[in-house]
C-alpha cells in the first residue's frame, strides 16, 4: 500500500497544497477530482518526484520513502502516464513500448525478445493493434492511449498514475481505455486516475478522493456516493 | 494462439492498402525508383552515351564523395535539425590531408585518420554549440560554413592548389578496380548474407512463435537484391570493373543503416527526432545523441572531402565549395529522408545521389548550359521537398 500524508507545498504566495493525505492499495482504482486549482497535479507530481513537497511523507508498506525525482518513483515502481502520451510517433509500438529500457546485448537490439514481450502484454491486457510495426502516428488516440499504458507497466510498477486518459477520446474509445484501467487493477496494481469527467470516475473507480483548494475535501466510496454529493464537494456547495 | 489471430501476418501490401499509404504521402522507395526509370528513359533515348558502361561507371565514381557527404546530413536530418557546414568541412578535411601527406610527407593512411578526427572535432565544436549554449543548428552551420572554408583558404595559402601525386595511395583509391573474381565473389556473399539473415530471422520469429511473412516474400527480396547486384557487377565489367569507392560508398551506406536499425544508438536517434521531450522523459541522454549526431555527420563529411580530393589528385580553393552541399542535401531528401526529422534511412543517400547525379551527367552530355541545369536540380529538390512535407502533413491529422 502506498500511502502519502499530511503533504504540504507552497508556491509563492500560493498555497497548492496544504496537508493532504491520499491512500493508494493495491489492486484498487482510485480517482483524484476537483476544481481546477484544486491541487491535483500538484499531488501527482510530489508522488511522481517531478517536484518535492514542502513537508509532508510518502510511505511505501509503512515504510518511509524520499521521492526526490522522477527516476526514484520509477525505480519504486510508480509510473505516470502523462496527459500528453510522450510517445515518439515515428516509431513502432514495440519501440515505444521500450523505449529507453530496450533489451539488448552488447548494445545490438533484441527485435525478437521485445517483439514477444509485447505481444504477450498486448494480448493480457486485450489492447487490439491490427499492426503493431507501423509507425504510432498511424494508430487512433485511443489505441496510442493503450500504448502509452502499457508502455507505463513495462517495468512491473506497483502503482500507475493516469493523468486525464481519456480527455482527447470519443465514445467508444474511452470505453475501451476504461476496460483497461479494470484490466490492470484485476493484475493487482494500484491504480490513481485524474479526470475531470465524472462520469468516467464513476464508471471504473472504486474510491473517490475530492481536493477542494488544496485539501482533503471528501472520500467516497464509488459504489454509495451520489454524483450529486461528488459535485457538491468539488465545488465546497455542501460545506 | 490468440496473438496470431490478433496480429496476422504482415503481408506485402495489397493494392487497396497501398493506395492508403499513398495518399497519405507515405510511399517509400518507388517514387525515387520510378524517377530512375524515367530518367534513365529520358536520357537513354536523348543520347546514346547515357547508358553506356563508360558513362555508368563514371557515374559511380562522381556519386561516392557526395554520396557520403549525404550520409552525414542523414545523421542530421534525422535529429530534424540540419548541417550547412558540410560541404566546407568536407573540403577543410581534404585540404588537412593533403597537406599532411604531401606538404609534411605523413603516411597517407595516418593522414586521412588525423584529418577524419579533425572532422569529428569540427562536429563536435559545432555539437557542443548547438546543444549546450542553444544556438539553432541552422545558423551554427551556417557560420561554419563561411569559418571552416575561411580556415581552407588560409591552409591552402598563396598556392591556392596542392597536387597529390597519381600513384600515390589517395589518388589510387578512385582508380582501383575490383577483379572479375572478387566482384562476382563479393555480390555473391552479399546476396548469400542477405538471404541467410532473411532466413534466420524467420526461423528464429517462428521459434519465438511470432507471425511471418510469407517464404516467397524471402525469396523474392533475395532475388531481387542479386539481380540488381548482377546487373550492376556486368554493366561495370563491361568498362573498367567495380570500382573501389563505389564499394567503399556502399559499405558506409549499409553499415550505417544497420547501426540505426539494430542498435540502442539508432534507436534513440529516430525516438529524438520523432520527439525529443518524449526521448528524454524515457531517460534517453538527448545532448548525448545530438552531440554524436554532429560528430557523425563532419566526419563524413571529412571522408566524402578526402574521397573528392583523391578523384580530383588535388585539392583547391573550390575544394567542397559551390553546389556540392546542395547536392548532398538534396540527395538525402530526394531519397526519402524528411526534413522534420525522425524518418528516412541510409540508403536515401544511395538513392537520392543516384538521382541527382544522373540529372546532372545526363545534362552535361546533352550540354544542356548550367543556367538550365540549376533550375532543374532545383526543382527536383524542391518536388522532394513538397512530397515529404505532404506526407508530414498527411500523418499528423
Amino acid at each position: 500500500m502506498i500511502r502519502a500524508t499530511d503533504i504540504s507545498k507552497r508556491y509563492g504566495a500560493v498555497q497548492a497544497l496544504d496537508g493532504v493525505g491520499l491512500d493508494l492499495p493495491p489492486g484498487e482504482v482510485v480517482a483524484l477530482v476537483g476544481d481546477n486549482g484544486a491541487g491535483k497535479s500538484t499531488l501527482v507530481k510530489a508522488i511522481s518526484g517531478v517536484i518535492s513537497p514542502d513537508s509532508g511523507q510518502i510511505t511505501m508498506d509503512d515504510r518511509p520513502v524520499r521521492i526526490g525525482n522522477p527516476h526514484d518513483a520509477q525505480a519504486l515502481g510508480i509510473s505516470t502516464v502523462y496527459q500528453d502520451l510522450a510517445l515518439c510517433e515515428n516509431l513502432d509500438v514495440v519501440a515505444n513500448l521500450f523505449l529507453g529500457s530496450e533489451r539488448r546485448r552488447w548494445s545490438v537490439l533484441g527485435h525478437i525478445r521485445m517483439e514477444r514481450a509485447t505481444r504477450d502484454l498486448l494480448t493480457q491486457l486485450d489492447v487490439r493493434i491490427h499492426d503493431i510495426r507501423v509507425p504510432v502516428a498511424m494508430l487512433s488516440g485511443g489505441q496510442r492511449q493503450s500504448v502509452a499504458i502499457a508502455r507505463a507497466l513495462i517495468g512491473e510498477p506497483r502503482l500507475v498514475i493516469l493523468d486525464e486518459p481519456t480527455a482527447a477520446l470519443g465514445v467508444e474509445q474511452t470505453a475501451q481505455v476504461l476496460d483497461l484501467i479494470r484490466r490492470l487493477r484485476d493484475r493487482g496494481l494500484a491504480v490513481l486516475l485524474i479526470s475531470h469527467n465524472l462520469a468516467d470516475v464513476r464508471a471504473v473507480s472504486d474510491r473517490v478522493t475530492v481536493l477542494r483548494l488544496g485539501r482533503n475535501a471528501g472520500e467516497f466510496r464509488t459504489a454509495d456516493a451520489s454524483q450529486e454529493s461528488i459535485v457538491a464537494a468539488i465545488t465546497g456547495a455542501a460545506a | 494462439m490468440s496473438t496470431t489471430t490478433m496480429n496476422p501476418p504482415r503481408r506485402p501490401y495489397s493494392p487497396k492498402q497501398a493506395i492508403e499509404r499513398a495518399r497519405r504521402g507515405d510511399l517509400g522507395a518507388w517514387p525515387v525508383v520510378g524517377g530512375l526509370v524515367a530518367i534513365a528513359i529520358v536520357f537513354g533515348s536523348l543520347n546514346e552515351h547515357f547508358l553506356s558502361p563508360e558513362n555508368l561507371t563514371n557515374l559511380a565514381l562522381q556519386m561516392a564523395a557526395t554520396g557520403t557527404i549525404s550520409l552525414g546530413i542523414i545523421m542530421v536530418l534525422l535529429l530534424g535539425e540540419i548541417d550547412l557546414s558540410a560541404g566546407s568541412v568536407s573540403g577543410l578535411c581534404a585540404v588537412v590531408m593533403t597537406i599532411l601527406n604531401v606538404r609534411q610527407g605523413w603516411n597517407p593512411v595516418l593522414a586521412i585518420a588525423v584529418a577524419v578526427a579533425a572532422g569529428a572535432v569540427v562536429g563536435l565544436v559545432q555539437g557542443l554549440l548547438f546543444t549546450r549554449i542553444g544556438m539553432p543548428s541552422f545558423v551554427v552551420t551556417l557560420a561554419g560554413l563561411i569559418g571552416w572554408q575561411g580556415l581552407l583558404l588560409y591552409l591552402l595559402g598563396e598556392r591556392g592548389t596542392v597536387n597529390l601525386p597519381f600513384d600515390g595511395f589517395v589518388a589510387k583509391l578512385s582508380d582501383t578496380w575490383l577483379p572479375p573474381w572478387s566482384a562476382w565473389t563479393l555480390a555473391l556473399a552479399l546476396t548469400g548474407v542477405y538471404g541467410g539473415s532473411l532466413l534466420l530471422s524467420r526461423r528464429l520469429r517462428r521459434a519465438a512463435d511470432l507471425p511471418v511473412g510469407p517464404a516467397y516474400w524471402a525469396a523474392v527480396r533475395a532475388g531481387g537484391l542479386a539481380l540488381v547486384l548482377a546487373a550492376a557487377v556486368l554493366v561495370l565489367q563491361a568498362d573498367r570493373g567495380v570500382p573501389l569507392l563505389l564499394v567503399i560508398f556502399g559499405t558506409l551506406v549499409v553499415v550505417l543503416d544497420l547501426v540505426l536499425r539494430h542498435t540502442a544508438f539508432g534507436r534513440w536517434m529516430y525516438a529524438v527526432g520523432g520527439n525529443a521531450e518524449a526521448a528524454r522523459r524515457a531517460g534517453i541522454n538527448v545532448t548525448r545523441i545530438r552531440l554524436l549526431a554532429f560528430v557523425l555527420s563532419a566526419a563524413l563529411a571529412a571522408f566524402g572531402g578526402i574521397l573528392a580530393a583523391s578523384r580530383l589528385a588535388a585539392v583547391n580553393q573550390s575544394s567542397g565549395g559551390s553546389d556540392i552541399l546542395l547536392m548532398a542535401i538534396a540527395a538525402a531528401v530526394i531519397g526519402g529522408t524528411s526534413l522534420f526529422g525522425g524518418r528516412g534511412r541510409t540508403y536515401a543517400a544511395l538513392l537520392g545521389i543516384l538521382v541527382i547525379q544522373s540529372i546532372t551527367n545526363g545534362m552535361l552530355l546533352l550540354n544542356v548550359d548550367s543556367s538550365v541545369r540549376y533550375m532543374v536540380t532545383a526543382s527536383v529538390l524542391a518536388l522532394a521537398v513538397a512530397i515529404d512535407s505532404l506526407a508530414r502533413r498527411g500523418s499528423a491529422r
